[in-house]
């Protein structure tokens, strides 16, 4: 069905750790939903768009073993400088990791939802996985429980997740074609044996599609992430959005690619390129036709902790979790007054009818702009901004587009260990990479800007602006394109500016 | 006969499930093979369940030293990239 693009009932900027506002999709995203399936959803940080201001999510990395090799995991690297899917910090036994979620469920009452999600394949653990979710479901009904798996194993344990009451699955499913597959997978473990190539592929792919349709018969909520390898599977990413809606995923994440030498994976080290903001925005708008897409995820670590966007988890180490004295039936009854004043305070902001775009000329092109925000409102410094948030101002209205990390993933090799991830010299390197980042945008929005990444700006032909501080994000936005708007400059006459 | 686990183990337990033997354990800095118990998966299965599945090159040799996933062997990574980037060795 076609989705609407733009939201008129987005949640109003407020509270939240996310630093976006409504981010635009939200909720209308999921209004194709049965009603059932969105009450499902809607405490869900990972799944609703809306719920990840106010919810948290934790992973436990009970999972560290693989069945199947993927081209941009490398199974050596555990750095605490890496932010990517698949490294972890810490191993847990699944008591450890009882004993961790109860802690973080008593701390943050509004952690909600628990993944395994790795390091490894969940279902390549069976053991591991499911004694976590066993003992969780028993002593800690109030968290939803959720798990993350590349499939293979899938259609074999599809009964056990349905039997300890998982209500969502992520399965990543890159491709639908093994030709395409065996460049992206160059072996599974499959029947006692490893299987290279097209075979290999071909069997993980069959699983997955059998898996999806297994889980969905049962009313189970799946969720398929791709990962956009340029060259690889991006035009055939369109394909795997029909095919696996048609199968029944309610929501489809497209990631970009992270390929960088010294993470040591096979696309790192073979300079596969990553795809350009661009390249993913255009790829999502393309299967936004087809099915739900999700533009808020962060891509998280194993074991990350907290609201999206944010990782808790030195928090909650194992030496500090030790000495932790938790109460959890006291904590559940806590947990409970919070969750419902946020769901109340959800309710009350659907009613919300966002500010419209007047008075912009018919056929005004639309404009990228970078906002470093927080709580949904221009709050952060330039040089501060940890991500911006980008948003597309057109006639239509205001759309939150993407999260942009300006964060290193990886310092490299000489950083790792020591926390260190800025040498010396890298600082001005730092600034390019941000402002290389904000490619495609023509006006970057935040509270203050010094005086150097002003002038580098301008150069790169981006507009700075702090005169929206503390301005709600998506008023400041329209704010702007209409001051852009009154120049003349949106018309077709000044063509020389068209946004890629 | 019996295989062994080299310095490359990254302890991601994926071996030990998979062991008919129940012969790979828990160690610093990494898993090991108890020797008296690997049959190297002879009578269980056509090839050794542990270097079927482990990830990672060069972790698991025979008794000759050889490594049962050579570099390059599993991520397709031309020998002389490996070699750059420092990931390649002789024979154990």
């Amino acid at each position: 069905m076609e989705l609407p693009v733009i939201s008129n009932n987005a949640p109003a900027a407020e509270g939240g750790g996310c630093s976006s506002s409504g981010c635009g999709t939200a909720p209308d995203a999921l209004s194709h939903l049965p009603d059932h399936i969105r009450a499902k959803v809607q405490d869900h940080p990972c799944y609703s768009e809306e719920a990840h201001h106010y919810f948290a999510r934790m992973h436990v990395a009970v999972a560290p073993a693989c069945n199947i090799q993927c081209n941009y995991c490398n199974r050596k690297y555990d750095c605490s400088n890496e932010s990517r899917p698949g490294v972890v910090s810490e191993l847990l036994t699944p008591d450890q990791a009882i004993k961790k979620v109860l802690a973080v469920a008593a701390e943050i009452p509004q952690m909600t939802v628990l993944g395994i999600a790795g390091p490894g394949d969940p279902l390549a653990n069976p053991g591991r996985t499911f004694e976590t979710f066993e003992q969780l479901s028993a002593r800690a009904p109030d968290i939803k429980l959720c798990v993350s798996t590349n499939g293979l194993s899938l259609p074999q344990y599809v009964d056990e997740i349905a039997k300890h009451n998982i209500d969502h699955v992520t399965i990543t499913i890159n491709c639908v074609d093994p030709e395409v597959g065996a460049k992206i997978y160059p072996w599974i473990y499959w029947d006692n044996k490893r299987i290279f190539g097209i075979e290999g592929a071909k069997i993980l792919i069959e699983q997955q599609q059998k898996g999806l349709q297994m889980l969905t018969e049962r009313g189970i909520l799946v969720k398929v992430n791709s990962v956009l390898i340029p060259g690889v599977n991006d035009e055939h990413l369109k394909e795997v959005s029909k095919i696996v809606k048609a199968k029944g995923a309610f929501l489809h994440n497209v990631m970009p690619l992270i390929a960088e030498p010294e993470h040591g994976t096979y696309y790192g080290i073979m300079e596969q390129p990553e795809p350009t903001p661009e390249m993913l925005q255009d790829l999502q708008d393309a299967c936004a036709g087809d099915m739900a897409m999700m533009r808020h995820c962060r891509q998280c670590r194993a074991d990350a902790v907290g609201l999206l966007g944010e990782d808790r988890g030195d928090e909650f180490t194992l030496d500090k979790i030790d000495v932790m004295d938790v109460d959890y039936e006291a904590a559940m009854v806590r947990r409970k007054v919070v969750h419902d004043e946020i769901l109340e305070k959800l309710d009350a902001k659907r009613g919300i009818v966002k500010p419209k775009a007047e008075g912009i000329p018919e056929g005004s092109r639309p404009v990228l702009m970078a906002v470093a925000g927080k709580n949904g409102v221009v709050a952060e410094h330039f040089g501060h901004a940890k991500e911006f948030l980008i948003y597309e101002a057109s006639p239509d209205g205001v759309r939150f587009i993407s999260h942009r990390k300006t964060e290193l993933y990886c310092g490299g090799m000489d950083s790792c260990g020591d926390g260190d991830v800025v040498d010396e010299g890298a600082t001005e390197s730092l600034l390019d990479r941000n402002i290389r980042v904000l490619e495609g945008c023509e006006v970057v929005l935040c509270s203050k800007i010094g005086y150097e990444p002003w002038g580098k700006l301008e150069a790169a032909g981006i507009a700075p602006n702090g005169e929206h501080a503390m301005e709600p994000i998506e008023d400041a936005v329209m704010a702007v394109y209409k001051e852009i708007a009154a120049t003349g400059k949106l018309l077709p006459a000044a063509e020389s500016l068209k946004v890629a | 006969m019996a295989l062994q686990i080299t310095q490359s183990c990254v302890n991601c337990w994926a071996c030990v499930d998979v062991c008919p033997n129940d012969a790979i354990f828990e160690d610093k800095p990494h898993f090991l093979i108890d020797d008296g118990k690997c049959t190297e998966c002879l009578g269980d299965h056509s090839v050794p369940q542990c270097a079927a599945i482990c990830p990672i090159e060069m972790a698991i040799v025979n008794e000759l030293g050889e490594f049962l996933n050579p570099p390059g062997s599993l991520t397709g990574i031309p020998i002389e990239k490996l070699k750059e980037f420092g990931l390649w060795r002789e024979a154990a």
